[in-house]
């Protein structure tokens, strides 16, 4: 059996080839990939993002919004009759105006996706500013900013997203931005937390002795600190942001028909849950099932970003 | 920091919000595209001036806003446009009671399912029961209520006629409300409380009571249980930020006539006095729950310092 050198004994490391640790991403990929539940969800969700983003604009599926008369209300298990649908994946029958229903569901799970990542996104960044600022300068300027952050908090959320969509007219780019304008705070009050404390840390105050703009601390050294804590509320915020696109879709104020989201295609189903189940079903499934997997990655990377909060 | 000082200092605030609320709301409705007046029929511009006047929309902008708070600090919200002849106090009299016991009833069901499961879950944690309750929840927290409640409509109002499945004055569809609401929170304060009970177990005065020989039960309801419940009282302010968000949903599914309903429909016809009415309760009502769950957190663990 081959002996590694470096095995038996460990010499010093050369000057210019440092014996490289583990970094905490790297660190965090292993343990995470030890979480079958999180990794799962994981491959899922990749597996759904590619089916509702790509798989429209191949040739095989039907235009969601296109109605075949003749092929009103089938069930997926009355397909007994010689009617063919016009695309081989008519596989969920269709609805009452005899549209594909697998088809709406792969283009509302783009719009839901695409509220959901897009309206986290804004929120990740207005929030990840505002708070690394209020925490890096501090003082005053941090008690005035938080201050704000409280009297928002006291805002009714849905109330105010509401009026800006019911007034402004139901474009989505409205919608998402919308709802990552009032879902920031916690995100905001969660990194002020993590860069008060991190920036006491010598190697703050090195960067600083060393001539470093605050901009530059700012983003080289306390954002990428706080990554970690960020990762795991942002997944934590696509499925309630994803929620509330639904109930603004479900009261009629959000993705306007023809158009589908999951949240107007499960309102649909629900108006019509006794005549034909699977329209409520279906939808349901989709939206439940995407939740349920950026629910067990989020707790998955919480427990592999940070092992110490990890519950047993 | 006393609790007078406190409680005076966010009610100060509180003040600043609501008027900060009532600036926001009013100046996004004037500068917002439409008004109150527009029909299907196109209305006589004379006849639009004249409801102007009789509304008081035709004073220039700033005197209106002032009007509108000088009315509101002797608590009168003016008149409805959309529900004529009704002053938006009345709207509110009558429709705050159905989404009050909905929302209620909804977060009372909530506390009295979850916190047990939560610490029955704690107490065999990993266990199969543990593993299978916490399923469960996650199941509860991933259907969104608006599946839950047109699915207990139809198993319990239409198949085994239980309830009635719409509609509020002599009718029993608010019960079904209330439990859509309630599974929902159950389960999220079920994962939370079987959360922060573990890590009270996982303590070192929980490891000195067993080694006291304390019974297990105990430990459990008279050790943990005060320490592990404090998130659950933290949750309980947001929760109910939410909650409005919920009584929308049931309200329309089940047809109830509460402020959810009022205020979807005051948005779309453009009821001014209607929204700021409706706005000004929610944030209220936020406003003091979050003061309230601020203090039963101080009442629950003496060591947190009431900041401001």
């Amino acid at each position: 059996m081959p002996s590694t050198p470096t095995a038996s004994t460990p010499a010093p490391p050369a000057p210019d080839r440092v014996e490289k640790g583990t970094s905490l991403g790297r660190d965090a990929w292993h343990r995470l990939r030890k979480n079958k539940l999180a990794m799962c969800s994981l491959w899922f969700l990749l597996a759904m993002v590619l089916t509702c983003y790509l798989l429209p604009f191949l040739p095989l599926i039907a235009d969601p919004n296109k109605t075949y008369p003749d092929l009103k209300s089938l069930g997926p298990f009355t397909t007994g009759e010689s009617v063919k649908g016009p695309s081989v994946f008519y596989s969920l029958g269709s609805d009452y105006l005899g549209r594909d229903i697998f088809s709406r569901i792969l283009h509302g799970g783009r719009v839901s996706l695409t509220v959901g990542f897009l309206a986290t996104s804004v929120s990740l960044t207005i929030g990840v500013l505002y708070g690394a600022i209020a925490g890096f300068v501090g003082g005053r300027t941090d008690a005035a900013m938080m201050r704000v952050v409280d009297i928002l908090y006291a805002l009714p959320f849905l109330i105010i997203v509401i009026i800006l969509t019911t007034y402004f007219g139901n474009q989505l780019w409205l919608l998402f931005v919308c709802i990552g304008a009032v879902e920031w705070l916690t995100m905001a009050r969660i990194v002020r937390g993590q860069v008060l404390s991190l920036k006491k840390q010598e190697f703050i105050e090195a960067a600083q002795s060393l001539g470093l703009g605050n901009a530059a601390i700012i983003f080289r050294h306390l954002i990428p600190n706080t990554v970690g804590t960020i990762i795991v509320y942002t997944t934590l915020t696509v499925p309630a942001v994803m929620r509330l696109e639904a109930i603004l879709s479900f009261l009629g104020l959000g993705v306007q028909p023809p158009h589908a989201s999951w949240g107007s295609l499960i309102k649909e189903g629900a108006d019509r849950m006794i005549s034909d189940p699977s329209l409520l079903v279906f939808p349901s499934l989709f939206f439940a099932a995407t939740l349920f997997s950026l629910n067990f990655l989020g707790d998955g990377l919480r427990d592999a970003l940070d092992p110490k909060t990890s519950k047993d | 920091m006393s609790t007078a000082h406190f409680i005076s200092y966010r009610f100060a605030q509180a003040v600043f919000a609501l008027f900060c609320i009532v600036t926001i709301t009013f100046f996004l409705n004037r500068f917002a595209p439409g008004n109150p007046f527009l029909d299907e029929k196109a209305i006589p511009e004379h006849l639009v001036d004249n409801m102007k006047a009789y509304y008081g929309l035709d004073k220039p902008l700033f005197t209106q806003y002032l009007v509108n708070l000088k009315n509101l600090l002797v608590g009168d919200l003016g008149a409805s446009f959309g529900n004529k002849g009704y002053t938006v106090n009345e709207v509110i009299a009558q429709s705050w009671p159905v989404s009050a016991r909905i929302g209620l009833c909804g977060l009372g069901l909530a506390l009295l399912l979850g916190v047990p499961i939560g610490v029955f879950a704690a107490a065999h944690r990993n266990s199969r029961i543990d593993y299978g309750l916490m399923s469960l929840a996650l199941l509860g927290i991933c259907l969104p209520t608006f599946v839950i409640a047109p699915i207990l409509g139809n198993i319990f109002g239409l198949r085994l006629k239980w309830f009635d499945v719409a509609g509020w004055e002599g009718s029993s569809a608010w019960v079904l409300a209330s439990a859509t609401l309630g599974i929902y929170y159950a389960a999220y304060i079920a994962r939370l409380t079987r959360g922060s009970m573990l890590d009270q177990l996982n303590q070192d005065y929980i490891r000195t009571a067993q080694a006291k020989g304390v019974s297990p039960n105990k430990i459990l309801f008279k050790h943990a249980f005060r320490g592990g419940i404090s998130p659950v009282v933290a949750y309980l302010g947001p929760a109910l930020a939410s909650l409005i968000g919920g009584t929308f949903v049931v309200e329309f599914v089940f047809n109830l006539p509460g402020l959810g309903q009022h205020f979807v429909r005051a948005v779309t016809n453009r009821d001014y006095t209607l929204i700021q009415g409706t706005v000004i309760v929610f944030a209220t009502l936020i406003l003091v729950f979050n003061l309230l769950s601020d203090l039963a957190q101080v009442w629950l663990d003496p060591r947190r310092k009431l900041k401001t």
